[in-house]
């Protein structure tokens, strides 16, 4: 950590440090874009990933904070960039840098009306351009009457704004172009079987080829962040539930441990090896669903029926113990909220035994097949540049050759203690996609063959405080979701509500990556590339 | 009139007030014999080949697809084909949240379905915002913007609480006149009376 202190400061003067479990660096707007090419380039620093940009309102001012990480060195960063502008607040941008940083800071300008110079896409990404306000601002007028549900349909434009400071410091709008004046866009969504929930892409095509792509996003905008804002911290719990339905407990998980830490209580050793299973199975049945929709998606319907038996055993387990198939509400602070059912034991011992014979029928039926070769086989391919630059993780990351397995990289809970191996491969294609997560099932249930027999006795939940309050403070927390890495930010003001809380979801640069992976291939590509991202659109969205 | 589906004994329903109501305002003056009898027949066929449209936003979905699989199985009723263009399905089974952004849309998907057409509040979110009450970009419930038939409580509702309401679905549709009467669509113009899409008249 001193290092990466001693070298910023010999650089940049002006930047200001506060210690931490991440080190936090304050500079000035003027040296930012300076800064973030250092950050980047500088061989000693290589902060190459840009995990979230949290937009912030801090009242007096507002402004970011970047959390960025060196995949080189395994290092975290955060920089915190504000202005004291509220009327027209405006930074710059770092979309040339990070390929996802223009999305990122589209979702801030969106939230709090930041706008970022330079940037060359500065429109709202979740909420429709006739939307009134800036919501996660302080003092936004959330009165249904400011924006009713609209009734007639969504006003649609072709140009994007592009915000530029002249020689006088004066801020220039410029209207540009989405798509080339004669391309030919034809609408994909938000309706549509093949995008995974209610995602929707603008295509320009040329014949059957794809110019471009533009996605938007928001037809399940649920302005999560805001409603937090006025719960309780064991209020919002039940909100990581909701956004990616798939990673229910990892997205728990993640949360209590923030408030946890936040807290200071810690939990027994039970609770977490609980924790830590329903964390794999759920990535098994995660896992089993994207490989049933995925060969749904390319034709292969009877997949879905193979995979999802799999998935409704693993559902029975998680029933008995959570009491529900979905949305279980089940990790809470302090531990879990109910102790394991009775036969769980024989269940999971059940299910482990299962596992391997499905895993070997599943390849008979689907992955050797001439068909399913040819369609995946080299289609979307991304490389391990392009996708640290895009920040797409899990899986996905792991299949272009990144490590960025959070398990491996910042351990968390148990997970220093047990045997498994990070599936890695290096082809970046659809195919290598698709056997990233047959070879993450081996190794959950490699997981879980280690813990079924070694659930220690104990209590599942220590006494917590009804009503929590933490000191003031930030704190930012990563676990290993079943599509990627979640980062949840939490800042307190020191009330019993979260002042803000941010939560980076992995399915966001996915569905942002599908531009640049598309171009170039055929319209029935994009089905198979999308799905083998396998995002979540309600976890895109929030 | 005991309207009931196969294999569900008349007294296992819950609501039966409601049917019963339904069926003394739409059948009260009794009905022609021909007339009569051909709406029985064809509506036993619609009420058996309902088919779904494939319309899904969050959770629900999943579990809409869990009830397409093998293990909850909706082919036994006459429910698993599921349609892509709304053109060809029945009714619109609303899984999940409908935001702001969304509203228009999935109110254009309602007037592209052809009649007759049936709509399910499917879950906590589409029967009334559910736990987003308190969103500023949530629709809080789906009856804002389109008629609704069959509200189904739950978050997400269990399969098993699908085809539960399918079927309370089905046998609505037992009830209704298909030839001799046109109460439904007398309803939904007065609903479309009350929520009138701008720029487009009758």
């Amino acid at each position: 950590m001193a290092d990466t202190q001693e070298i910023i400061a010999k650089l940049f003067p002006q930047a200001t440090f506060e210690e931490g479990d991440i080190l936090t660096v304050e500079i000035p707007d003027a040296q930012w874009h300076d800064l973030a090419e250092t950050l980047r380039d500088n061989a000693e620093l290589s902060f190459d990933f840009l995990m979230t940009i949290v937009g912030m309102d801090w009242v007096e001012k507002m402004g970011c904070i970047y959390y960025l990480t060196s995949t080189k060195y395994n290092k975290r960063i955060a920089v915190k960039v504000a202005t004291e502008d509220r009327v027209n607040p405006a930074l710059t941008s770092i979309a040339d840098l990070w390929h996802i940083a223009g999305i990122y800071e589209r979702e801030v300008y969106d939230f709090f009306g930041i706008i970022f110079l330079n940037n060359p896409d500065m429109r709202r990404l979740f909420l429709s351009i006739d939307w009134k306000g800036y919501p996660l601002r302080k003092d936004y007028d959330a009165s249904p009457e400011t924006n009713p549900v609209p009734e007639d349909n969504e006003r649609q434009s072709d140009f994007t704004q592009v915000y530029t400071r002249d020689g006088e410091g004066k801020i220039e709008c410029k209207e540009e172009r989405i798509f080339a004046e004669n391309d030919f866009v034809v609408n994909i969504g938000p309706q549509h079987p093949a995008t995974h929930g209610v995602l929707r892409f603008r295509t320009a095509v040329d014949g059957e080829t794809i110019k471009k792509i533009d996605v938007y996003m928001g037809y399940i905008h649920r302005g999560i962040e805001k409603i937090c804002e006025n719960l309780t911290y064991p209020q919002t719990l039940h909100f990581m539930d909701r956004l990616d339905y798939f990673s229910a407990h990892p997205y728990h998980h993640c949360l209590c441990m923030t408030i946890e830490e936040a807290a200071g209580i810690e939990i027994s050793r039970r609770a977490q090896v609980i924790r830590v299973m329903m964390d794999e199975l759920s990535r098994i049945a995660s896992h089993c669903l994207f490989i049933g929709t995925f060969c749904m998606d390319l034709g292969a319907t009877t997949m879905l029926f193979y995979a999802l038996r799999v998935r409704e055993q693993i559902l029975d387990i998680m029933d008995k113990t959570c009491g529900a198939r979905m949305t279980f509400n089940y990790e809470c602070i302090g531990g879990v909220m109910q102790d394991l059912a009775p036969d769980f034991v024989d269940d999971v011992k059940a299910l482990l035994k299962i596992i391997p014979q499905n895993l070997k029928e599943y390849d008979k039926l689907f992955t050797g097949n001439v068909i399913t070769k040819n369609r995946m086989e080299g289609v979307g391919v991304l490389g391990r540049e392009d996708a640290i630059s895009w920040g797409v993780t899990g899986p996905s990351g792991r299949a272009s050759g990144w490590a960025c397995d959070v398990r491996k990289t910042t351990p968390y809970s148990i997970y220093p203690e047990l045997d498994f191996e990070e599936v890695i491969r290096h082809e970046g294609d659809s195919m290598a996609r698709f056997k990233v997560r047959m070879g993450e099932i081996e190794q959950s249930a490699r997981i879980l063959e280690q813990l079924v027999d070694n659930i220690p006795e104990g209590e599942y939940c220590v006494k917590v405080p009804k009503v929590l309050k933490f000191p003031v403070g930030h704190w930012f927390r990563t676990v290993e979701g079943c599509r990627g890495t979640f980062g949840v930010y939490l800042e307190s003001d020191g009330t019993v509500n979260p002042y803000r809380l941010k939560l980076a979801t992995p399915s966001l640069p996915a569905a942002a990556v599908v531009d640049s992976l598309t171009r170039g291939d055929k319209i029935a590509d994009l089905i198979t590339i999308g799905g083998s991202l396998d995002y979540i659109v309600p976890d895109i969205d929030r | 009139m005991e309207v009931t589906t196969k294999s569900m004994p008349y007294e296992a329903w819950k609501d039966n007030e409601y049917i019963e109501s339904l069926v003394k305002e739409l059948q009260g003056n009794g009905a022609n014999v021909v007339v009569g009898s051909f709406d029985k027949l064809i509506n036993w066929g619609r009420s058996n080949s309902i088919w779904p449209l494939t319309f899904a936003t969050s959770c629900c979905g999943i579990e809409f697809v869990s009830l397409g699989a093998a293990r909850y199985d909706m082919a036994r009723f006459g429910w698993e084909v599921a349609r892509s263009s709304p053109r060809q399905a029945d009714f619109i089974m609303v899984a999940g949240t409908i935001v702001h952004r969304m509203a228009p849309v999935l109110r254009r998907l309602y007037d592209q379905l052809a009649e007759p057409k049936y709509v399910i509040a499917c879950g906590a979110c589409a029967v009334s915002g559910g736990p987003f009450k308190k969103s500023y970009h949530v629709v809080m419930g789906v009856d804002k913007i389109i008629p609704v038939d069959v509200y189904l409580p739950g978050c997400p509702p269990r399969p098993e609480a699908m085809i539960y309401a399918i079927m309370q679905l089905s046998r609505k549709i037992k009830v209704e006149k298909f030839f001799g009467g046109v109460n439904r669509q007398e309803k939904q113009e007065e609903f479309l009376k009350n929520h009138p899409i701008p720029g487009v008249e009758d």
